[in-house]
């Protein structure tokens, strides 16, 4: 992982900044990560995080007011700053997939399935209109959808929630992509049904190679999916590191008390860690760690940007004051 | 049932049917002697189910399994098309007018969107405070310090009382909703996945806030939720729901150790867990039926993989095959 050929997409301090009336919200603020190839990367954060804006700056997907401020963007080496309107869009869709979290914004309703998918095939390969159509229907089998020779001509509203957000899957894999960046794609799908996604989605990372972001605010399905793991909070990665390591041994109190507050069959009637507090106004932060308010361990110091402590290869806290090295830091954590 | 005593809320035979009502071309072919197909939609399909004094207990299902429209019959907001729901031992749907009031004060819902269930245009002055005042529950001289002990109560600054909904987060929205439930005395919570639309560190709070006020106000709960992780933190007992028909339900643990009906089974080894790594992901074949058009039989047959012919031809009947444990399948066994 150490050959930088192997390396699918890097991010170096990134910032997407949003230009309001109000002021500046700085929804990404110096945010740095890699992924390697095959790899499933998960960002893991709650609302306001800044962890959808990330997907959407590397597609170039920002629109006004946000934009893109400082950074670098490197997709298999190439910065994707210095790349053409025309380059980038052979790039979407093609090399850098992006699967949404409500299928039925990414669906246009009023074109049947056959007519969306045979269209994505075309803008990028050359390629005649039935072998299109082929590799569309292997597309539809591939994600599991029964039936797909005639399931093709169906119109999105004919599919069920779960049909549909496959349907979008199999629309973003169509041109075999290096990367693909998965927004929350099962959070509003049932149990069973995300079972299925996960499995699908995992198999096709496995056979092909793909990389995958896994943007989702679920840290459970983030420890069954994903190799490497950054948490966000107002902007910023707070930690990093591979999955284990983050979950079983956190070193920042945000990354404790999220996991601390997830209820399990551990922590039955008994009370659950409780975050105190909510999430910042990203308009109302100032340069100090923006969790010092709802953090018990803050002092004096916190009020000065934190400093990136590095704690191994590809593991790195954001915090003055780093917790315990105890492996069960956050499980015996419950109050009283 | 392991607990003694009679059951707060009995519910037994309950059906739900959503008919479409035959539009006038339809009514005229009638008259004339056609016969219409008419489609219906069986939300809600026999269910019997006991919740007793002081407890919890978990209504868990998939999307469409109708475990809404069963929590919207046992609040009263739906009348069932059949079966009956006795409350206190008493039958709801032939009350007079003044018990059916006082039960419906006891029974309350709390929903899931706290940006919907909120009136947009009111004060939290009188989003809590309009319905005692109006049932004579407080006194005009006594009322600002009720509205404060309830506020407090709830994890809510007094402070915000003349604020308007959109002013407060989601977790403080969902606290305002529980407030306006306590405000009238009652003692027997529909929860309609309350916490589903909040962030983990905020669904913590709004769990936290469910334990210390259920000890301290007595509160009996059927709460709804599809995420069974939560249901597993806070149930006394777990109803499982499958196509309109509870499957299985039992004591919490007991449920969760010892699942006997497949669908429990398949839906327990999905729940993703912090202490599931690198999971190979299996999934339940297929999909939830349309509820227009189920098949007959045991509704899970055509997606489980233990079914033989019986499944496809009857429906089981609940059978308790551990104490309190209740599970309809043609093949659990103890």
């Amino acid at each position: 992982m150490s050959d930088a050929s192997e390396i699918t997409l890097s991010v170096e301090n990134l910032k997407t900044y949003f230009f309001l009336k109000e002021g500046v919200a700085k929804a990404i603020d110096d945010v740095s990560f890699q992924i390697a190839k095959g790899e499933i990367l998960g960002i893991v954060g709650e609302s306001g995080s800044g962890k959808s804006v990330t997907g959407f700056s590397i597609m170039g997907l920002v629109d006004a007011p946000g934009r893109v401020v400082g950074g670098q963007i490197r997709f298999r080496g190439v910065d994707m700053a210095g790349q053409s309107t025309e380059q980038l869009r052979k790039l979407r869709g093609d090399r850098i997939a992006i699967i949404f979290q409500d299928a039925n914004v990414a669906l246009n309703p009023v074109l049947r399935i056959d007519t969306q998918m045979i269209e994505t095939v075309l803008a990028h390969r050359k390629v005649p209109r039935e072998k299109a159509r082929e590799i569309a229907i292997e597309g539809l089998r591939m994600v599991g959808i029964p039936a797909p020779e005639t399931r093709i001509n169906s119109y999105p509203h004919e599919f069920s929630g779960g049909m549909r957000q496959r349907l979008s899957i199999a629309i973003a894999l169509l041109n075999e992509p290096d990367l693909i960046i998965a927004d929350e794609p099962t959070t509003a799908l049932d149990v069973t049904v995300q079972a299925q996604i996960l499995y699908e989605t995992q198999k096709l990372c496995r056979e092909r190679g793909t990389s995958l972001i896994w943007v989702t605010h679920d840290l459970t399905v983030v420890a069954g999916l994903v190799d490497h793991v950054c948490v966000m909070y107002a902007g910023k990665i707070v930690e990093s590191g591979p999955v284990n390591d983050v979950l079983d041994n956190p070193r920042h109190p945000y990354t404790i008390g999220l996991i601390g507050s997830i209820p399990t069959a551990n922590t039955r009637k008994r009370k659950l860690y409780q975050i105190p507090g909510m999430a910042p106004q990203l308009l109302a932060l100032d340069n100090g760690c923006a969790f010092r308010t709802r953090c018990e361990f803050a002092t004096k110091a916190c009020e000065a940007p934190p400093p990136e402590v590095a704690l191994g290869r590809r593991r790195s806290v954001l915090c003055f004051h780093p917790q315990g090295q105890d492996a069960n830091g956050a499980a015996g954590r419950a109050e009283e | 049932m392991s607990q003694e005593g009679e059951p707060l809320l009995r519910v037994r035979g309950l059906s739900k049917r959503f008919a479409h009502e035959p539009d006038i071309v339809a009514k005229i072919f009638q008259r004339l002697g056609g016969t219409v197909k008419t489609e219906a939609v069986q939300a809600v399909d026999c269910v019997d189910l006991d919740v007793h004094k002081g407890e919890v207990l978990g209504l868990v299902g998939e999307s469409g399994c109708g475990k809404s429209t069963l929590g919207r019959m046992l609040a009263g907001f739906l009348a069932p098309t059949e079966g009956t729901i006795e409350f206190d031992g008493k039958d709801v749907a032939k009350l007079n007018r003044r018990d059916a009031k006082a039960i419906a004060l006891r029974i309350q819902m709390i929903f899931q969107d706290p940006h919907a269930s909120l009136n947009p245009r009111k004060r939290i002055r009188s989003i809590i405070g309009e319905a005692p005042r109006l049932h004579g529950l407080t006194e005009k001289a006594t009322f600002e310090e009720f509205l404060d002990n309830l506020m407090l109560k709830c994890g809510l600054d007094p402070a915000f009382k003349d604020r308007f909904p959109h002013q407060f987060s989601g977790g403080q929205r969902q606290r305002i909703a529980i407030a306006r439930v306590l405000a009238v005395n009652s003692d027997f919570i529909v929860c309609d996945e309350v916490v589903s639309a909040l962030d983990v560190s905020i669904q913590a709070q709004i769990l936290n806030l469910f334990l210390d006020l259920k000890s301290e106000f007595g509160l009996t709960t059927v709460f709804i939720s599809h995420d069974l992780g939560v249901v597993e933190h806070l149930s006394d007992r777990v109803a499982i729901m499958y196509l309109g028909r509870v499957v299985e339900q039992a004591e919490t643990t007991e449920l969760f150790n010892t699942p006997l009906h497949p669908y429990t089974q398949g839906l327990l080894a999905e729940i993703p867990s912090l202490d599931k790594r690198g999971v190979e992901f299996a999934a339940i074949k297929g999909e939830i039926p349309s509820p227009l058009n189920p098949p007959p039989g045991c509704q899970f047959n055509p997606r489980c993989p233990f079914a033989t012919e019986i499944c496809r031809q009857k429906v089981p009947t609940p059978r308790e095959l551990r104490p309190g444990h209740r599970v309809s399948c043609h093949h659990a066994e103890a």
